[in-house]
């Protein structure tokens, strides 16, 4: 099987589907000529596979670009566009959660809104809380928007040709960490379903609910627990909304015990809305109190040991699992 | 009013140490492990921060982008704290917060940066709508790049601040790119400075590699938006020598168009100017590249020299407590 970082899982997709539905452009601040010419990032080659025609560099104008996005797809193209980094979705944001988001609704079910916008996020580059915040659960508090965030490569690709072939908009945040770190992608057509949570380990004794780039802290997490006997059970949500309840509320009731982890900041995170979940249908089952591992609330800072300082590591896991346990 | 020999040989020394400072920072980030983060340089460009930067006052505000160094310089900051705040250290001007994308010196009133493209705007209208509501004797300055007119905050903030007058300069720095897109893949019009007249505000462009011409440019600005007359749009054509990030290989940058530029140095055509009207002499040219390689050498042993914040210092600094 070939082995591909996220970076060229999406760039994979991204190509099949453009290959397969001529309605597919791309448009994006230089998503054609870029400034970084690493073979690994998700737009890389395409410009020269499908022209300008397709792959649409603009201006810098992130309200135009999820404007573009809107118009098309109402009008019938099913446009893929990129926001370059998570924090400036809030100059894109008026289209998307105004916009994208309610239109249908607005107009009785008769438009719909076939777009994909690709938010690039996640700390860990040294530059600043204006490059990195991880804003997911702003976007999930909006209904009418999918909201996906992949943790390997395989999902990403496997779930962006689902975002590109579903008709409502989704916004499909990719943390820019994961695209150097190749894993197993199968070839051909391979989709995997938006709101299906995947349990990346399987264990008995404690849940631990996570997505994106925490998904490989939970897996050192689970690793280093396993060594004195405790199984974590550590279930990648990849979608945010819909959300897989199921899968959540099946894993806690096995094992009585959540941690629930993100890289976003604490208060107001999608954790919140997990652990309200758990209270809600399955306090009964829960053996202690659930934990949140999160950022801290503040903005990221690009010092390096006060950035390190900011991202959730497994230390940290391991820590709050061992106060439940 | 005719700029005075003593700005122009201030204007140098300043175009050089932003020169020598960005050039030891080309070096430095090559090193692994040594500066975290992009590195965004304005080599070739530094006469638009010192050319606006030397004739106003003190209480006179700027704001900034990601493309900072030379502005800030040019207004005096400390180039040790500059340095350590790119080197991520406690002892940096923003305590390693910021890094050099964002760099804020309050003590040269330059009051907040921002890297969100085009975002200066806004907020120069409400640094200049401050100093007009308190009748302040000042103006604020807005650097920007030609990209940053995409945004929809640059035609907002001029709408506003033509239409009630504000005390603010608008100083398009354009340097022919926004990220790889080079002007004309950007912008549909030849000139940015042509736009004001759509907000009520004079424009006027001007050689960028010129200090001393953007220099009475902005006395010019700076004349009318004290008078009460409000906004100036001023468009500095220049050139970025170098890619966007020091991490750019500049494949989408023609090489003779950047050698052509590298010819217009603005420092060597300062210099060649003051020389050639005997009011510089070799030596004294060479006494100021050594003395800016002094300062710089000294800001880069303090930032390395310097402690690391500790990791829970992370948390302040949100709240005003
Ligand atoms: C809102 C926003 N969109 C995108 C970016 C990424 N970005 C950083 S600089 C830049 C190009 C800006 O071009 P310009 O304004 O001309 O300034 P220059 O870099 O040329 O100095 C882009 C797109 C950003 N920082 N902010």
């Amino acid at each position: 099987m070939q082995k591909l970082g996220m970076g060229q899982a999406i760039n994979q997709a991204l190509r099949e589907e453009m290959q397969r539905d001529p309605r597919v452009f791309l448009a994006g601040e230089g998503i054609g000529v870029s400034i970084n010419d690493s073979p690994m990032l998700p737009t890389a080659g395409l410009i020269d596979a499908f022209g300008p025609r397709r792959v649409k560099d603009t201006p810098v104008s992130e309200a135009a670009i999820a404007g573009l996005a809107v118009g098309a797809a109402a009008a019938g193209l099913r446009p893929v566009v990129e926001v370059m980094f998570n924090p400036f979705f809030t100059l894109a944001s008026d289209m998307i959660v105004n916009h994208a988001a309610k239109l249908r609704y607005l107009s009785g079910g008769k438009t719909s809104f076939p777009l994909v916008v690709r938010v690039k996020s996640g700390a860990g580059f040294g530059a600043g809380c204006q490059h990195s915040h991880n804003l997911e659960a702003w976007v999930a508090h909006c209904p009418g928007l999918k909201v996906v965030m992949p943790a390997t490569p395989r999902d990403a690709k496997g779930l962006l040709k689902s975002a590109i072939r579903d008709d409502n908009p989704v916004v499909f945040i990719e943390d820019m960490g994961l695209y150097f770190v190749p894993a197993e992608v199968p070839d051909g057509d391979d989709t995997i379903p938006i709101g299906k949570a995947d349990v990346k380990r399987p264990g008995r004794d404690v849940t631990i609910v996570t997505w994106s780039k925490m998904l490989g802290v939970a897996l050192e997490a689970a690793a280093r627990l396993a060594e004195r006997g405790v199984e974590v059970e550590v279930v990648d949500l990849r979608t945010l909304t819909p959300l897989d309840t199921d899968a959540i509320l099946t894993s806690v009731r096995k094992t009585g015990r959540l941690v629930v982890l993100h890289e976003a900041t604490r208060t107001g995170g999608f954790a919140g809305e997990i652990a309200a979940l758990v209270m809600e249908k399955a306090f009964a089952d829960l053996k202690a109190p659930l934990r949140r591992v999160t950022g801290p609330d503040i903005p990221v800072p690009a010092s390096p040991p006060l950035e390190k300082f900011y991202i959730p590591d497994a230390d940290q896991v391991v820590a709050a699992i061992e106060e439940i346990l | 009013m005719p700029i005075s020999t003593r700005m122009k040989l201030d204007m140098l020394r300043t175009m050089v140490l932003a020169r020598q400072f960005e050039d030891s920072l080309t070096l430095l980030c090559r090193e692994p492990g040594k500066i975290a983060g992009m590195m965004i340089l304005a080599t070739g460009q530094e006469a638009v921060g010192a050319g606006v930067c030397a004739v106003l006052n003190a209480d006179d505000v700027i704001i900034t982008n990601h493309r900072s160094h030379h502005h800030l310089l040019a207004r005096g900051a400390d180039p040790k704290a500059l340095m350590a705040e790119i080197f991520g250290r406690r002892t940096g001007c923003n305590k390693g917060k910021s890094g050099t994308l964002h760099l804020a010196v309050p003590e040269v009133n330059a009051l907040c940066t921002t890297t969100v493209v085009g975002a200066g705007l806004p907020i120069a209208a409400g640094l200049g709508f401050a100093q007009q509501y308190e009748s302040r004797d000042a103006v604020t300055v807005c650097f920007f790049g030609d990209g940053s007119t995409g945004e929809g905050s640059f035609h907002e903030s001029l709408n506003l601040a033509g239409l009630w007058r504000l005390p603010v300069i608008f100083v398009c720095e354009n340097n022919r790119y926004a990220g790889a897109q080079s002007y004309a893949e950007h912008t549909p019009v030849a000139s940015l400075a042509a736009r004001a007249s759509a907000y009520g505000m004079p424009g006027e462009s001007v050689d960028g590699n010129d200090a001393p011409a953007i220099a009475e440019a902005t006395l010019r600005a700076r004349e009318r938006a004290l008078a009460g007359e409000g906004p100036t749009l001023i468009e500095c054509m220049t050139y970025r020598w170098h890619g966007h990030g020091e991490a750019d290989r500049q494949r989408y940058q023609p090489a003779d168009e950047i050698a052509a530029w590298k010819k217009k140095c603005p420092i060597e055509r300062l210099a060649k100017a003051l020389r050639e009207a005997g009011e510089l002499t070799d030596a004294e040219l060479a006494g100021l590249w050594a003395e800016a390689a002094a300062i710089v050498a000294d800001a880069v042993r303090y930032a390395e020299e310097s402690p690391w914040p500790a990791p829970e210092e992370a948390l302040d600094d949100v709240w005003v407590v």
